[in-house]
C-alpha cells in the first residue's frame, strides 16, 4: 500500500470538492490498496456524511441512504417484510464481520474477485486497459458466462445488487454536473471494449442513496444463492425472484442472476416467458433455458450454465408457492 | 516407576489452563513480543516459478523513506546448509538457505528482502523492487512431466501380489487423486530475530523449539549455546510449523546486518508458496479379492510430487501393509519434481491422502461385490499387524466399529444408489477406518516445588493449540496432588530442559514419562527434607516410610491430614524450592508389539440434486487411542480434525497457474476451507483402553488421527447419495452435475 492524503469531510457538498476515492465500508477499497491495484492519491472517507439512515417516502418507496451498513439494510423491519429477496440477498453475502462495515453504495460499486484484477503481475484489461485478459485462457472456474467480451469475463462480485436489479431500484447521485437518477439496470455496463468501465458514474460523482420502489400488494420474493460452501463465498450462481402471483398465475415477475454475469445480470428474457404463464415447473425450465440462451462458458465454468438454470427454477418454485 | 495413578485428574474433563490467557488476548505470540527498536522485514518474493535472476535493481526503493536495508543474494554472503542426520535437530524445510543463488525454483521465492523503520514502508518499498528474470517456462502438474523412471524411493512387498492380482476373482482397478493443500493455520508464520553480541534470541511460531534452535545454529555458522529459541504459543502449526522456513533466517540475518531487532511476517498470500503444503497425489490402488470378499492382493502405488530443493515423500502407503488382513501385498512410492515450493508434513501426512485411496477402493470393492461395506472391513479384519508379524499391543477397532454402527444406526442403510431421504433430501452415509501410528520420542522435564505453595514444570517442548500445558500441569498434579490451578507450566523455549518436537502425535506421549518421573524426583527430594529440617515433624525418620498426597507430606500408613503442607517442609528447611529431573526414552521396536491407533467415522450427507448441493449433515467418531489424559481436550482434537477433513473432502484446493506457477487462490475467500455454517453436530466416543507399551499412563498421541479416514467416508457417502464415484478431491458441485436434473 503506498502513502495517500486522507480527508474526512463533514457534508456532501465538501465531499464533492475533494478529489479522490471515496472511502465509505473499505471492504473492497482498503483490499485492493493492499494489492496495489488501487493506489489513490487522496482518500476522501465519506462515514461522517449524514447518509445512513433508511425513511419512507411520500410516494410509497424506500430511500435507502448510501452509508446504510449492509447488516443494518437486512435486519431492517421493513425490508425483511416487504423486499425479503434483499435481506436475504445481503446475508447470504460476506460474514457478519464484513456486512456491519459495508455500505449500499460501496456494494453496488464493490469491485470483481477475479484472480488476475487483483494481482498486478498480470495484464488485465479492467485494470490496465489494452494488457490483455488472463482470465480468458487461464483458471476460470469463477468467472461470467453471461455479458462477457473478447476483454474481459470477470464476474460482477454483489449479491446484493442482484437482489436491487429485480426490486427495479434507483440510484441518487450528486456530483458536478448536480442530482441524477439512474436506474439500476442503467447503472451497470457490460465491459464490451472497455471493461475499465464499469458503470455510468462521472470521475467524483457520489452515490447518496437508493431508492426501491413501493412493490404491488402480494408480491412475493426470494433469493437463491448456490456456492461450494455454506457461507462465506461469493456465488457461483444465484438467482434473484421477485413475482406478483395470484392463484398459480403469474402476473408480473422479475427476474435477476448473480455469479454467472459481468454485472448483475437482469433477465428479461426469462420474464417475457414467466409472465402471464402458470406457474409450473415446465415455464420455470422454459424462462431458465431463455435466461441463459447468450450464455458463453469458458474452460471451466461450463457446469454454471446448469447451475444457473437450477438456481433459477428454484428460486421460482420457492417465491411461487410462497405466493 | 510407579504404579498407575489414582486421581481423579488423569482422564477428567479439564479446561485448558492456557485458556483464559487466550482468549483475553494476553497469550503472546511470536510476532507480539514487544521489542523494542525493532525493525520490520517485508519479503520481495518471486513472481516466476522457474528460471534465473537477471537484474535486482533497487535504485527505487532505496531512495524510499524509512528503509534501512534490502537484502538479496547479490549482496549477502551465502548460510551454511544443515548436516542433516549426522546432527541431531537438524532438519529444515527447505535444504537451501534463502539467497543462496540466482535460481529461483518456484513461484514466491524470497528473492529480496527490505527492511525499513515501519511495516508499512518496507511493504510499500518491496513493491518498487524490480527484478529482472531469464523465464523458462515452469512445470506445476504432475501431468506436465513423466511419469519418473527408475526404482521407487520406498517399496514393500510381502507374498505375491502381482500374481494374485490377476488371479483373483473379483478386482479393482483405480486411480484416485488428492489435491495440493495448504495448511493455513490462524496465526501466520513470523520471526523477530535480536542479536545480544554474538547471540541470537529468535521469537518463533514453531512446533519444535529444539529442531529450530540447531537448524538456526547450523544455518546462520553460530554454535547452539548462542541460539535461543523462544516460541510459548503457536497459533497452530498442523505440521506447517514443524521445520524452519527461509523467513526466519532472513529475519536473522537482516538482523545481524543491521545490528538492530528485526521481525518478518509471513503475509498470508505467501503461506501459498514459501511454507510448504501437502502435495498432490496420484495413487493408482489394485483389490483382489475372493468371492466371499476376502482380500487376496492390495497394489498401491503412489507418486506424488516434491520440490526441486528437496526430496520429501507423502507416505501414503505407511497404512497399507497393516491396515487389513492380506497375505499379497505390495506398496510402492514415486517422487516428481515440480516447480513449487517444497511440501511438508500436513496433519495425518501420507496416512490422509493414503487411506482416501485405499478406503475408497474398498468401497468400490464393497459395491462391485454387494457386500455392505462395513462388513467388508470386518471380513478382513487384521488381528495382528501382518506387516511385521508381530500382535498389536492394543487394538480394538472391532469394537469402534461395532460401537460406531449402533449409535449411527447402520443397519438402517439400505444400499441402492439415492435410497434413503429425509424430506426432500437425499441421504447418504459411509464409513471410514482411521488410523495412526504410536510414538514415543526423548524428553526431559524439570518440576519445581515452591516455598509459596506453587509447582512449575518446564521442558523445551511447545503446546500448539493442542493442551500440552494442561497435560503438564495434569501430571504434575497427579504426582503431588497439587491443583492444576497452583502448577505454572512453562514451555516453548530452547534453553529449558530439551523436549520433543510437536508432530507425528507424539508429543504426548513423549512428555508423559518424563513429567511423572521429574515430579516423582522432586517428590524423592521434598521427603528427605522433611525428615532433616529440625523443626519438621517427620525429623530422623526413614524418608521411604513418608508420602506426598493432596500437596501434603504425611506418614504412608496415616491420612494426608495427618501430615502438612509441603510448602511447611521447604520453609523449615530454608529452601526456595526442590527441584526434580525426568526423562522419557524413545519407544522401540524390541517390543515384539505394534502400537497403533484406529478409528472409524460414520459420515452422513444431505443431497438435494434439484440445486446440485452437497452438505455433510451428521459425523460420528469413535477412537482406539489408548488412555485419553483429558476428555475435554482430545475430543476438541478429533472434533477439530472432522472439522479439517470435511474442508479436505469438499473445499480445499491449492490451484496452480500453469502459466506462471502462482497459487491464484492465495487467500481466504478463494482457498475455501469449512465455516461453522459448514458443520453439522458432531459426535465422538472413546473406547479409552490403556495401552501398556506406553507406559503408565497408556496414552497414545490423537492429534493426526482425527483427520484420517474423513475424506474416504465422504466420498462413500456421496457416491450412496448421488451415484457419482468422486476419485478426485475435493468433491465439487460440478462433478457432482454429471447426472442430468433430477
Amino acid at each position: 500500500m503506498q502513502a495517500f492524503r486522507y480527508r474526512q469531510p463533514k457534508s456532501v457538498d465538501a465531499a464533492l470538492e475533494n478529489s479522490g476515492r471515496f472511502l465509505a465500508g473499505g471492504t473492497t477499497l482498503i483490499d485492493l490498496m493492499k494489492l496495489n491495484v488501487e493506489t489513490p492519491q487522496q482518500i476522501v472517507d465519506i462515514n461522517l456524511l449524514p447518509l445512513d439512515r433508511i425513511e419512507a417516502t411520500a410516494d410509497g418507496s424506500l430511500k435507502v441512504g448510501a452509508l446504510v451498513r449492509n447488516s443494518d439494510l437486512a435486519n431492517h423491519s421493513e425490508i425483511k417484510a416487504q423486499y425479503a429477496v434483499l435481506s436475504l440477498a445481503l446475508l447470504s453475502g460476506a460474514s457478519p464481520q464484513l456486512r456491519n462495515m459495508a455500505t449500499t453504495a460501496g456494494n453496488l460499486l464493490q469491485r470483481t474477485r477475479c484472480y488476475y484484477f487483483r494481482d498486478t503481475n498480470y495484464p488485465c484489461n479492467k485494470r490496465q486497459p489494452g494488457t490483455g485478459c488472463a482470465a480468458i485462457d487461464g483458471l476460470n472456474r469463477i468467472h461470467a458466462i453471461l455479458g462477457t467480451s473478447d476483454q474481459c469475463v470477470a464476474t460482477h462480485p454483489s449479491d446484493m445488487a442482484v437482489a436491487m436489479m429485480a426490486l427495479e431500484a434507483v440510484v441518487h447521485t450528486r456530483g458536478a454536473k448536480g442530482e441524477r437518477t439512474i436506474a439500476l439496470e442503467d447503472f451497470y455496463l457490460v465491459p464490451g471494449q472497455t471493461p475499465h468501465r464499469e458503470n455510468v458514474l462521472e470521475p467524483g460523482e457520489l452515490i447518496t442513496h437508493v431508492t426501491l420502489p413501493k412493490l404491488a400488494e402480494g408480491t412475493k420474493s426470494y433469493y437463491l444463492k448456490l456456492r461450494d460452501r455454506a457461507q462465506y463465498e461469493f456465488a457461483l450462481s444465484s438467482a434473484a425472484i421477485v413475482v406478483e402471483a395470484k392463484g398459480g398465475h403469474i402476473k408480473r415477475v422479475r427476474v435477476a442472476l448473480g455469479g454467472v454475469g459481468t454485472k448483475p445480470w437482469r433477465s428479461h428474457e426469462a420474464e417475457r416467458v414467466l409472465t402471464g404463464k402458470d406457474a409450473t415447473p415446465e415455464n420455470f425450465h422454459a424462462a431458465a433455458e431463455a435466461a441463459l440462451q447468450g450464455a458463453k462458458p469458458l474452460r471451466d465454468n461450463a457446469f454454471k450454465v446448469e447451475l444457473a438454470k437450477r438456481a433459477l427454477v428454484r428460486a421460482m418454485t420457492v417465491a411461487t408457492q410462497a405466493a | 516407576m510407579s504404579t498407575s495413578s489414582t486421581s481423579s485428574v488423569i482422564g477428567a474433563s479439564v479446561t485448558r489452563v492456557d485458556g483464559r490467557l487466550k482468549v483475553t488476548g494476553a497469550a503472546r505470540y511470536a510476532v507480539d513480543h514487544p521489542i523494542e527498536n525493532v525493525a520490520y522485514g517485508y519479503g520481495v518474493s518471486s513472481t516466476i516459478a522457474n528460471g534465473k535472476i537477471t537484474q535486482i535493481d533497487t535504485s527505487a526503493a532505496e531512495r524510499m523513506p524509512g528503509v534501512l536495508a534490502i537484502l538479496h543474494h547479490g549482496n549477502t554472503d551465502p548460510l551454511f546448509r544443515t548436516a542433516g542426520p549426522l546432527q541431531p535437530n537438524s532438519r529444515p524445510s527447505e535444504s537451501r538457505p534463502p539467497f543462496e543463488d540466482d535460481v529461483v525454483y518456484y513461484y514466491g521465492q524470497f528473492v529480496a528482502l527490505v527492511v525499513a523503520n515501519t511495516f508499512e514502508q518496507a511493504q510499500d518499498a518491496a513493491f518498487h523492487v524490480k527484478v529482472t528474470y531469464d523465464e523458462k517456462k515452469p512445470l506445476v502438474h504432475l501431468d506436465d512431466v513423466p511419469a519418473p523412471a527408475g526404482p521407487p524411493v520406498k517399496n514393500y512387498t510381502r507374498g505375491k501380489a502381482d500374481e494374485a492380482f490377476e488371479s483373483a476373482p473379483v478386482k479393482i482397478d483405480e486411480t484416485y487423486i488428492t489435491p495440493v493443500e495448504t495448511h493455513n493455520p490462524m496465526e501466520m508464520h513470523g520471526t523477530i530475530a535480536v542479536w545480544n553480541g554474538d547471540k541470537v534470541t529468535l521469537y518463533e511460531t514453531s512446533q519444535g523449539v529444539m529442531n529450530h534452535q540447531g537448524v538456526m545454529s547450523e544455518m546462520l555458522g553460530v554454535p547452539l549455546d548462542r541460539v535461543q529459541v523462544i516460541s510459548p504459543f503457536c497459533g497452530s502449526g498442523f505440521g506447517g510449523k514443524l521445520f524452519p522456513w527461509p523467513h526466519s533466517l532472513l529475519a536473522a540475518m537482516a538482523a545481524r546486518r543491521l545490528d538492530r531487532p528485526v521481525k518478518v511476517s509471513v503475509p498470508r498470500a505467501l503461506m501459498f508458496t514459501t511454507v510448504g503444503h501437502r502435495p498432490l497425489t496420484r495413487q493408482r490402488v489394485r483389490l483382489g479379492a475372493t468371492p466371499d470378499g476376502k482380500l487376496t492382493a492390495i497394489i498401491h502405488d503412489v507418486l506424488n510430487h516434491t520440490s526441486h530443493t528437496d526430496d520429501i515423500m507423502e507416505n501414503c502407503t505407511e497404512p497399507t501393509p497393516l491396515l487389513y488382513s492380506c497375505p499379497n501385498v505390495a506398496a510402492a512410492q514415486r517422487l516428481v519434481k515440480l516447480n513449487v515450493g517444497t511440501p511438508t508434513p500436513m496433519r495425518g501426512p501420507g496416512a490422509c491422502p493414503g487411506l482416501f485411496a485405499l478406503e475408497s477402493a474398498l468401497d468400490e470393492l464393497a459395491v462391485k461385490m454387494k457386500i455392505d461395506p462395513l462388513d467388508l472391513r470386518l471380513r478382513n479384519y487384521a488381528e495382528i499387524d501382518e506387516s511385521e508379524g508381530h500382535p498389536f499391543s492394543s487394538k480394538h477397532l472391532r469394537e469402534a466399529y461395532q460401537a460406531g454402527a449402533e449409535r449411527f444406526g447402520w443397519s438402517k442403510r439400505t444400499p441402492g444408489i439415492g435410497s434413503m431421504r429425509k424430506g426432500d433430501e437425499i441421504l447418504g452415509w459411509g464409513v471410514g477406518t482411521a488410523t495412526w501410528s504410536a510414538g514415543r520420542g526423548a524428553a526431559e522435564v524439570r518440576v519445581r516445588l515452591m516455598a509459596d505453595g506453587t509447582a512449575r514444570a518446564s521442558s523445551a517442548t511447545q503446546d500448539i493449540g493442542t493442551g500440552t500445558y494442561t497435560v503438564f500441569a495434569q501430571v504434575v498434579s497427579d504426582k503431588t496432588g497439587i491443583p492444576v490451578e497452583r502448577i505454572e507450566v512453562v514451555l516453548g523455549d530452547s534453553s529449558l530442559p530439551p523436549g520433543p518436537t510437536s508432530g507425528g502425535s507424539t508429543a504426548t506421549a513423549s512428555v508423559l514419562p518424563a513429567i511423572s518421573a521429574a515430579s516423582t524426583a522432586a517428590i524423592e527430594a521434598l521427603l528427605k527434607a522433611s525428615v532433616r529440617a529440625d523443626q519438621s515433624p517427620f525429623k530422623g525418620a526413614d524418608p521411604a516410610t513418608l508420602a506426598m498426597t493432596a500437596g501434603r507430606v504425611h506418614v504412608k500408613e496415616k491420612s494426608p491430614e495427618t501430615g502438612i503442607p509441603f510448602e511447611q517442609i521447604l520453609k523449615m528447611s530454608r529452601l526456595a524450592a526442590l527441584e526434580g529431573n525426568g526423562k522419557s526414552v524413545p519407544s522401540h521396536e524390541a517390543h515384539k508389539v505394534t502400537a497403533q491407533s484406529f478409528g472409524a467415522h460414520f459420515v452422513e450427507v444431505a443431497w438435494d440434486p434439484g440445486i446440485a448441493r452437497l452438505r455433510v449433515s451428521r459425523v460420528l467418531s469413535v477412537f482406539d487411542v489408548g488412555r485419553v489424559i483429558n476428555q475435554k481436550t482430545a475430543r476438541n482434537q478429533i472434533l477439530g480434525a472432522v472439522v479439517m477433513g470435511i474442508g479436505m473432502g469438499m473445499f480445499e484446493e491449492t490451484i496452480y497457474d500453469p502459466r506462471n506457477g502462482k497459487p491464484i487462490n492465495n487467500n481466504f475467500a478463494d482457498y475455501i476451507v469449512s465455516t461453522n455454517a459448514d458443520i453439522p453436530e458432531l459426535d465422538c466416543i472413546f473406547l479409552d483402553y490403556p495401552d501398556s507399551a506406553m507406559g503408565e499412563y497408556g496414552a497414545r498421541g490423537i492429534g493426526e488421527i482425527g483427520l484420517t479416514g474423513v475424506a474416504p467416508a465422504m466420498a462413500m457417502a456421496t457416491y450412496h447419495a448421488t451415484g457419482v464415484r468422486v476419485r478426485e478431491l475435493p468433491i465439487r458441485i460440478e462433478k457432482l452435475m454429471q447426472r442430468g436434473m433430477a
